[in-house]
């Protein structure tokens, strides 16, 4: 039995063709000199796929794609990767000094005496999906969780209950997110009337 | 068209009896695909629909985008699975001087196409305006574009001029990017 279903599978099974894809621009690794990262992709490469990198980066090949352009063309060509070198470094730096900037804010709340809501806010400058952060929550705590406009116009996850110790750990654990940038505020409303 | 990041919106199941349809259509559109199709989707598996900004719709199969189809245009295949069956799809070349135009994604030009270095096909391949093409790159291996064409290839060889496809999806854009989980 296993032997017929292996014969009927054999012919049409592996037919797709495999492709490697760079693992620093995830192009294919022969348009990686067009992503702006070429120094990076070709240090990949040469790690990973050590017969790719001597095929796509040997003297022949770089002489035989650059003998098809124009000098002129050439010279543009070259100028342009080298600026969209730059602006791609200067876009990963940018992004880097705003993420450790920036802060992660958990908030208790206090809701009515001993009931609290906790309010996380700045999670999305982490990288993080605030909408399936929530659900995250949600399920960790077996509370409700969900996402809310703020004020300022920003958004916020709003979790039900004092969570706040358990949140920190989570951001710090799983989020990746320096403790140093994660900040706790008791946020107590004062009632005119009690 | 997707020049811009883009993330996905709802998720959905599609119908088993939709998913029929979409896999007829895409056999009828690409034929030189149908030994591949149980390959790509199989009978019994479950694709996702997912909608993307500009009433696009991606179908995906466990989280590896398959296909995306702009309102009621042809479905058109994902580069990744171009790249897997780059003999089934009709295929025109562009010369190595258009490489870094496209990738920033800017519409494909017939110079591009009808310069020594492009590749555009003989009398018995022709395609026509609203055909879906691949684009691939003179001195490489895989396809860089893939879209409708605004142009018949007739009309390129002899206009030699003006805009071949306008709205496509190249490696790198938005939809390549996509992280969908």
């Amino acid at each position: 039995m296993a032997e017929t279903t292996q014969a009927e599978a054999a012919p049409t099974e592996p037919q797709a063709r495999h492709v490697i894809y760079c693992g620093v621009c995830t192009l294919p690794p022969e348009y990686c000199e067009f992503g702006g990262t070429a120094k990076k992709c070709k240090e990949w490469l040469e790690k990973t796929h050590p017969d790719m990198h001597e095929r796509l980066y040997s003297e022949e090949a770089i002489t035989a794609s650059l003998s098809t352009l124009s000098v002129d063309a050439q010279k543009r060509a070259e100028k342009d990767a080298k600026k969209k070198e730059a602006k791609a470094a200067a876009a990963e730096s940018r992004e880097k000094e705003a993420r450790e900037q920036a802060m992660v804010y958990i908030k208790r709340v206090e809701r009515n005496k001993r009931k609290y809501v906790t309010a996380v806010s700045g999670l999305e400058a982490h990288g993080m999906d605030l909408k399936k952060v929530a659900k995250e929550f949600g399920k960790k705590f077996a509370t409700g969780s969900s996402v809310t406009k703020t004020a300022s116009g920003g958004e916020e996850i709003v979790v039900q209950g004092d969570n706040s110790d358990d949140i920190f750990d989570w951001v710090v654990d799983v989020g990746g997110v320096p403790e140093d940038n994660v900040e706790c505020i008791e946020d107590k409303k004062k009632k005119s009337a009690g | 068209m997707f020049k811009k990041d883009i993330s996905a919106g709802a998720k959905s199941k599609v119908k088993s009896s939709v998913q029929r349809a979409i896999r007829t259509k895409i056999v009828e559109t690409y034929p030189l695909l149908a030994p591949h199709i149980d390959e790509i989707i199989p009978k019994k598996s479950q694709l996702d629909l997912l909608k993307l900004p500009d009433r696009v719709s991606l179908y995906a199969l466990d989280n590896t985008p398959l296909f995306w189809q702009h309102m009621d245009d042809p479905i058109i295949p994902h580069l990744r699975v171009i790249h897997q069956f780059p003999q089934c799809f009709p295929r025109i070349g562009i010369d190595r001087g258009a490489i870094r135009f496209v990738l920033s994604g800017a519409t494909l030009m017939a110079p591009g196409l009808t310069s020594a270095g492009g590749r555009l096909p003989d009398e018995g391949g022709q395609l026509k305006e609203g055909d879906i093409a691949v684009i691939e790159a003179e001195g490489k291996e895989e396809a860089c574009l893939v879209g409708q064409l605004r142009m018949g290839t007739e009309d390129i060889k002899e206009k030699k001029k003006g805009v071949v496809m306008d709205t496509g999806h190249y490696l790198g854009d938005g939809l390549w990017k996509l992280n969908i989980d």
